[in-house]
């Protein structure tokens, strides 16, 4: 898969524009003390900057808290942008109209985590599947109805005829999760967002999952960004991997140059600390970094990860934000040790 | 070998249900060593958390049979009276991590006055100094800080909550502690953190752990044993490292294939279908609908067998004891 996957890449580069680009992207929830006066700011996210290709899969990975889910509403509109700008195709999201904006979020796939939470239980799945396009003024409904099918063949919930009249309840997390896919994907979407899909899953339906959504991006040539706390699925679902860390992207690479070799001690920690099936494991103790993650409403001076990490330099990492630092072509890692001297 | 701490025989628990009784655990049998893990992985909904409350006795009021032998040390404890089970057994020898437990704290109660409790209970005689005292020794063990006696669940993380419910379990010195699922809801380093505090335990002090998981990668953290339910049956158990080389049953070898690994390149491979009703299951191999090595002997039911290295599968492709070449 990896190969193929470099290729896509280059493809998608060599087009240049990308789908989605996000230029010093912050985003602050404002704290506020007996309702009226200012506390301070949760910095969500605190200077992202990305750029996404079509036909492509970006991996976020990362612990609870680090900005993830953040990232993937403030994609979706959901959140104020509070600094920095985001560009849809080449056009900046805070020039949006009203329409655009509705256009704009017909052009991208939502797939939220808990499938059970996102489906409304009294609406059935052919209620569930109409309502976006009613929404989006498909009038016809002989067309309408079409679609549902094709998308609903689409993601395999096949005799689509059994399927139409169930509500959520009455489907295994699977089927349910394939639901939501169809949800997403029933409006033609150029981009997906997909917030941990599998994590409510079983083990062998997660597979199954993924595969599905590998194989619908192949076929309409979609943008995704998956975004993971669980990095044994990375290697065989994304191109390009971002790790995040309170509230910044602090590596990003190719698939193929992470796996090989993780540049940041963070990353290189998450990577120690995932588990694969081997009984060698009994044996030997993890190395894990102490500490917690930092708080996003008073981060530390200099690199976030500086109290946890064990080749901290004094004086640097914890006066000095470090800077992008290119290693290769397709690795960039935001750490000291990597600076090129 | 060492000594046999645990052994189940024949386990049955059947669920009253307005559709038919649920064999959600259906002659489950196995033996322990102490001092050993037996890890129990299988599927959402394949009974691994109902073993764990048959073991316990921690019955729901529609149990329509609950039958077998449990013997903790030789002795059996389905002799033993729910009174009886409740003072000597439970949380004196056999304690348990239940599932999210880090929400299954008293949001109420300082955290060493739930810890202290089980003590208390269980021993009339002991003061609360002196029980304050042992559950300081356990803070130690688990690796929480002094000063979080005082304080209340909601002001730990999820990682310190987990900590302090392995702290509950253990503060008793029991002989077997089960863990349900103890790291699904953490992050990835919390989890580490936390297995590396489970190994510790078990390497320091000897406790023997049923861990019960449905994630084969983190089993094999702790796990000197493996068993592999499905459906409600243990349909193969073994050490963790024949399992992890050489499964025998088709359905732990595709549970094996599903498992995506993040240092070796393989080819993923999904489990196409559903786990059978537990209500009305078939008769033979529950596993035959799904299996691409069924055979007409499946439509009959499969029994237990012995393979070398104590592996024991319950398959019909095993029943004439000859090696069975290793199959695509």
């Amino acid at each position: 898969m990896p190969d193929v996957a470099l290729n896509l890449t280059k493809q998608a580069a060599e087009q240049n524009v990308p789908i989605l680009k996000a230029e010093n992207l912050h985003t602050w929830f404002e704290i506020r003390k007996m309702g009226f006066f200012k506390a301070g700011d949760v910095r969500s996210l605190d200077g992202v900057s990305f750029e996404l290709y079509q036909g492509e899969t970006v991996s976020i990975v990362g612990e609870s808290g680090c900005g993830k889910s953040t990232l993937a509403k403030t994609i979706l509109g959901l959140n104020h942008i509070t600094k920095g700008k985001l560009y849809f195709e080449g056009k900046d999201m805070s020039q949006f109209t009203k329409e655009d904006l509705k256009k704009y979020r017909a052009n991208v796939g939502y797939i939220q985590q808990d499938p059970y939470g996102a489906l409304p239980p009294f609406m059935t799945v052919k209620k569930i599947l109409d309502e976006p396009m009613l929404i989006n003024g498909i009038k016809d409904k002989e067309e309408r109805n079409k679609r549902i099918r094709e998308v609903l063949e689409e993601v395999k919930l096949s005799p689509v005829e059994d399927f139409l009249p169930k509500f959520p309840h009455m489907l295994s997390g699977g089927q349910q999760q394939r639901l939501v896919i169809a949800r997403a994907m029933i409006l033609k979407p150029k981009m997906l967002i997909a917030d941990e899909p599998v994590s409510m899953l079983d083990a062998s339906v997660r597979v199954e999952i993924l595969q599905l959504l590998r194989g619908l991006q192949k076929k309409h040539n979609l943008a995704i960004i998956y975004i993971t706390h669980d990095l044994s699925t990375v290697r065989y679902f994304s191109e390009r991997i971002f790790t995040m860390y309170g509230a910044k992207i602090i590596e990003k690479s190719s698939t193929v140059s992470l796996l090989e070799k993780p540049l940041h001690p963070y990353t290189d920690a998450l990577f120690k600390a995932t588990s694969d099936p081997d009984a060698e494991n009994l044996k030997k103790y993890k190395e894990v970094p102490t500490g917690e993650p930092p708080s996003l409403m008073n981060p530390p001076k200099g690199c976030r990860f500086h109290p946890r990490c064990a080749k901290m330099i004094v004086g640097k990492c914890d006066q000095v934000e470090p800077p992008e630092f290119a290693v290769s072509d397709d690795h960039c890692v935001a750490c000291w040790l990597y600076e090129k001297k | 070998m060492g000594k046999i701490l645990l052994e189940v025989n024949n386990l049955k628990l059947y669920f009253k249900t307005t559709k038919g009784p649920v064999q959600a655990v259906d002659n489950v049998s196995f033996t322990l060593e102490a001092g050993k893990t037996l890890a129990v992985v299988g599927e959402s909904g394949c009974g691994k958390t109902s073993l764990t409350k048959a073991i316990l006795r921690l019955l729901p009021r529609n149990v329509l049979e609950y039958s077998g032998e449990i013997k903790l040390n030789g002795v059996d404890l389905m002799k033993y009276s729910d009174e009886q089970y409740r003072k000597e057994i439970r949380w004196k020898k056999i304690s348990m991590v239940p599932q999210a437990a880090m929400n299954s704290m008293n949001p109420v109660l300082k955290i060493v006055d739930q810890i202290v409790e089980p003590l208390l209970i269980h021993d009339r005689k002991m003061s609360k100094d002196e029980a304050v005292e042992k559950v300081k020794e356990v803070f130690s063990i688990v690796g929480l800080p002094l000063d979080f006696l005082q304080r209340y669940p909601f002001e730990l993380s999820g990682g310190m909550r987990q900590r302090a419910t392995i702290a509950m379990a253990l503060v008793t010195n029991p002989e077997l502690v089960v863990l349900d699922e103890p790291s699904s809801a953490l992050d990835l380093l919390t989890q580490a953190n936390l297995m590396n505090v489970l190994k510790r335990i078990k390497n320091e002090f000897g406790t023997t752990f049923i861990l019960i998981t449905h994630d084969i990668g983190t089993a094999s953290e702790l796990a000197d044993e493996i068993a592999v339910m499905y459906a409600g049956e243990m349909v193969e158990k073994c050490h963790a490292e024949y399992f992890y080389n050489n499964a025998r049953h088709p359905y732990s070898r595709k549970l094996m294939n599903s498992v995506p690994t993040l240092r070796e390149d393989k080819e993923l491979v999904f489990i196409p279908g559903h786990p059978p009703s537990l209500i009305n299951p078939p008769k033979g191999c529950r596993f035959a609908d799904r299996c691409d090595q069924c055979f007409a002997k499946c439509s009959e039911h499969p029994n237990v067998i012995t393979l070398e290295h104590d592996q024991k599968v319950q398959c019909w492709l095993y029943a004439d004891k000859m090696e069975v070449k290793q199959r695509a």
